[in-house]
């Protein structure tokens, strides 16, 4: 792999840092470079420490690394949040004017960059462009062709006039040649250019973007850390293609709105984190038993509680699976990727409408806030495929009514999937309920039908996996003795660490699981293997234990429920029952 | 759709579990009767019912329908509506489900002025779980969970609503069969958020806010010179202590509903085989 070079620029929140560093990443990214950034933040408008960070490489980079070559630090405390990243010949560019800064120490094995940013951005048009004086330094430092940064520079300030865009080129001119004129050091770095073309985005608008593309019409949402992105992406955007947002009053509001659009026919979707699923997860029975198609997107952070709302972790997963009382089939997808954040968003919206209830998409804040690049063709809008399941219009409604003449949406069936009928739909009026229902939505405690229904509903899982391809991504050494299992955004740091092992002559065989349920039967490669390893962002091992509990011994069930508690000698005859089952086979 | 539609088309064939002599009775029968004179019929209308006595109504009303979570039926209908510009959308539910658990929404789908109607059956009392204190029982009435009266004021729905930015606010009274059909009628044909509040007497766990209290103390707005239009007017009569109105409180003639004011106006039941036209150019964006 080429040399990497590892950027970064930080300060107090309300510094620009995050405009800054993301025109210093496009700018990479337009110069055919591939990119992965990274934040530090916190959860406040102003103040503290917050950073903006860039690994770049010609090769594809898809992790973050402990290193640091150039860091522009605003702040003292930008430089001590750092020592661990900074090395010896690390360069630190800082404005020795700014008041904070006058004494500041740069460590000896560093070589500590003074311009006064401030000065040559007050000379170029404006004190507000001291960031983009730093960047024009760094380019300097770097050896990166400016003219790359004048193309992010149009990009960022084109709507705000000529004028501006030329004074932010002039600003970063006077960074890179007060480099050039006042330090004779050589600095080692070369950045070179190449003819690529590259996007760069994160997971959230990956995820907003998705949605689009797989035909979402309606959005309801509650701002959160780290999900609102998904809901700036789409306003304004989903407007152009027939859809809307709506903000909500609460999550409670956000998940109802959904449901409804969703009723009416729409392929809809809410987003949010953890705090928000659980006030969600109030509504999800009812999505559930409606058999009413809806995408869930959580972005998760650090909990409980209000936890770490701008740190990172995967501790949802058994919300997920598990939330709400009662037991209702759903689906839980996790893209391992930003580009699986698209394709898994278009795949969510097809399995909803297929299986005909919630589907989670689940991201997590590195993911979500992360940039990264791809070529164009990873989003190729062509080989998006929507499939709206089992619906019926007037000419086929017939086929699914009752003996009295109601619509059934929810027919028995074989594989379990029934009829729907979007409002408007001429004989098609019937109730969707929470309550349990017969087939054609109404009210029942027929101890029968119950049973009906439920099996039904848990069908649909069954064809799912008959169907489906929920198929895990497998990198490494296929016939090495470590099998090393990962889910959600590991995936990239993994696929790196997977090289540097290589290098140690250590092989390990990864597989990495995008679908957590129904999810892929992986007892057969763990028994395969002589170690393995579950890799999470948590610290109880969520996935982990659905791995163990996929490859336990499994024990005979008598399972009750049509409402009716268990009675002694019906309880007596189903255990001799399972015992004579047991001797048959 | 056709023209023919009677207001029994509206009826389920599930009978009522209600208690004999339910208010509700009216009530439906006069929502029914409104949504057919209003040129609707059972497959472009759209019922949400919240949780309670009155969620039963999606149950005995037949067209499409959800019966949801409790309280949460008002975002419902905003999401039916928004996505189904083209559907006529009516939601229905108690004064536990609106007033209390609901609240919140209440407040916020009038600010939104989504071109819906909302009925809240009001019995100012919890029926279904046996007599508990609802957020429009008097401060004095005893119940099993308030045995010397909740010793809080009632919660005026009319003033929530008028604050938060109403269009259109009535009451009516379920046993007044003419004049309830008649202003939930109004409420539908209103362009925006239609708000009834009903008097729907519960004649099993309320034994004050009986037929024969409101029969002797509603006065009809119509028989006033009352002016529906003027926002003083409605304040005097919804800060009214001691006098019971029926009739439309306000109705904002100049109302621009959400779907104008956003430009909401497609069926978004239909989408094209692909990612829609266009969408590559999301994908430049991020060059």
């Amino acid at each position: 792999m080429a040399a990497d070079f590892n950027w970064a620029v930080g300060g107090e929140a309300g510094d620009g840092i995050d405009s800054t560093g993301k025109i210093f990443a496009q700018a990479l990214s337009r110069a055919g470079r591939h990119v992965f950034t990274s934040k530090d933040f916190a959860s406040r408008i102003r103040g503290g420490y917050t950073a903006y960070k860039v690994r770049t490489s010609v090769d594809k980079v898809q992790s973050v690394v402990d290193r640091l070559d150039v860091l522009i630090a605003l702040t003292p405390r930008t430089i001590e949040e750092n020592l661990d990243e900074l090395h010896e010949g690390s360069v630190i560019i800082y404005d020795g004017e700014r008041t904070t800064m006058q004494d500041v120490e740069i460590p000896g094995e560093m070589i500590g960059i003074d311009v006064p940013l401030k000065r040559l951005a007050e000379e170029a048009g404006g004190a507000i462009m001291r960031n983009v004086v730093a960047l024009g330094a760094a380019c300097e430092v770097a050896d990166f062709p400016i003219e790359n940064l004048d193309s992010a520079l149009e990009k960022r300030f084109k709507d705000k006039g000529q004028k501006l865009v030329d004074n932010n080129k002039e600003a970063a001119r006077a960074g890179q040649s007060y480099v050039a004129d006042e330090f004779d050091h050589e600095f080692d770095y070369d950045l070179e250019t190449t003819d690529e073309d590259y996007v760069l985005l994160n997971g959230d608008e990956a995820i907003g973007m998705g949605a689009i593309a797989a035909g979402c019409r309606f959005y309801a949402g509650y701002p959160i850390t780290p999900a609102t992105d998904v809901m700036t992406y789409l306003t304004g955007r989903i407007e152009q293609y027939g859809g809307h947002v709506v903000q909500a009053e609460d999550e409670l509001s956000a998940i109802n709105m959904a449901l409804g659009a969703a009723r009416g026919g729409a392929r809809s979707m809410t987003a949010t984190s953890g705090p928000g699923i659980d006030l969600m997860t109030e509504t999800f029975g009812l999505i559930a038993t409606s058999e009413t198609p809806l995408v869930i997107c959580n972005v998760m952070r650090s909990g409980p509680s209000t936890g770490m709302p701008t740190k990172q972790e995967q501790g949802d997963l058994n919300q997920m699976l598990y939330g709400g009382h009662g037991e209702v089939p759903r689906f839980v997808l996790a893209p391992t990727t930003i580009a699986e954040c698209f394709w898994k968003t278009v795949e969510a919206f097809n399995l909803a409408e297929k299986y005909q209830l919630p589907v989670y998409i689940t991201a997590d804040l590195s993911m979500a806030v992360t940039e990264q690049t791809f070529t164009p063709d990873t989003f190729d809008m062509d080989a998006v495929e929507i499939d709206r399941g089992f619906v019926v219009d007037e000419s086929t409604i017939d086929d699914h009514m009752s003996e009295s003449g109601g619509f059934q949406p929810h027919e028995i069936t074989e594989d379990g999937i029934s009829p729907r009928a979007f409002p408007g739909t001429a004989d098609g009026a019937h109730m969707s309920t929470g309550l349990e229902h017969d087939e054609q939505g109404r009210r029942t405690e027929d101890t029968e039908m119950r049973v009906e229904q439920v099996d039904k509903r848990n069908r649909k899982v069954e064809t799912a996996r008959e169907r489906e391809d929920f198929a895990p991504r497998e990198f490494g050494d296929e016939d090495a003795d470590t099998l090393v299992i990962t889910w959600g955004s590991n995936e990239g740091a993994l696929a790196e660490a997977v090289e540097f092992l290589d290098d140690e002559g250590i092989s390990v065989r990864v597989l990495s699981v995008p679908y957590i349920f129904p999810r892929p039967d992986l007892s057969e490669d763990v028994a395969a293997a002589e170690n393995v390893v579950v890799v999470e962002c948590n610290e109880q091992g969520q996935f982990a234990d659905l791995v163990e509990h996929d490859v336990l011994e499994r024990v005979d069930r008598i399972n009750k429920y049509n409402g009716v508690r268990f009675k002694a000698d019906e309880l007596a005859a189903d255990i001799r029952a399972t015992l004579a089952a047991e001797v048959e086979a | 759709m056709s023209s023919d539609i009677r207001f029994t088309d509206f009826k389920s064939d599930k009978q009522p579990t209600w208690c004999p002599g339910c208010g509700d009775f009216g009530t439906m029968n006069g929502m029914m009767k409104a949504l057919a004179e209003t040129g609707n019929d059972p497959d472009n209308t759209f019922v949400v019912a919240g949780i309670g006595c009155s969620g039963k109504i999606g149950t005995y009303m037949h067209s499409y329908a959800l019966h949801g979570v409790h309280g949460r039926a008002l975002p419902v209908g905003t999401g039916v509506k928004l996505a189904r510009p083209d559907i006529e959308v009516m939601v229905a539910g108690g004064d536990g489900d609106g007033y209390s658990i609901g609240a919140g929404h209440f407040v916020h789908a009038v600010r939104r002025n989504v071109d819906m109607t909302y009925v809240v059956m009001d019995n100012r009392i919890y029926g279904l779980t046996k007599g508990q204190a609802s957020p429009t029982s008097r401060e004095d009435f005893e119940t099993s969970t308030s045995p010397e009266g909740p010793k809080q004021p009632p919660v005026n729905p009319h003033a929530l609503a008028l604050a938060s930015g109403a269009t259109f606010i009535a009451q009516s009274f379920s046993s007044d069969a003419l004049r309830h059909q008649e202003i939930v009628q109004q409420a539908v044909e209103h362009d925006g958020f239609g708000f009834v509040n009903v008097y729907s007497p519960c004649v099993t766990f309320n034994d004050v806010d009986t037929y024969d209290y409101f029969r002797d103390s509603l006065v009809d707005l119509k028989e006033t010179d009352h002016d529906p239009s003027s926002r003083e007017d409605a304040k005097d009569v919804i800060l009214d202590s001691e006098q019971e109105h029926q009739g439309v409180i306000y109705q904002d003639e100049e109302s621009v509903p959400y779907h104008e004011q956003h430009g909401v106006d497609e069926d978004m039941s239909v989408i094209p085989d692909g990612a829609p036209e266009g969408a590559t150019d999301l994908v430049r964006e991020f060059y």
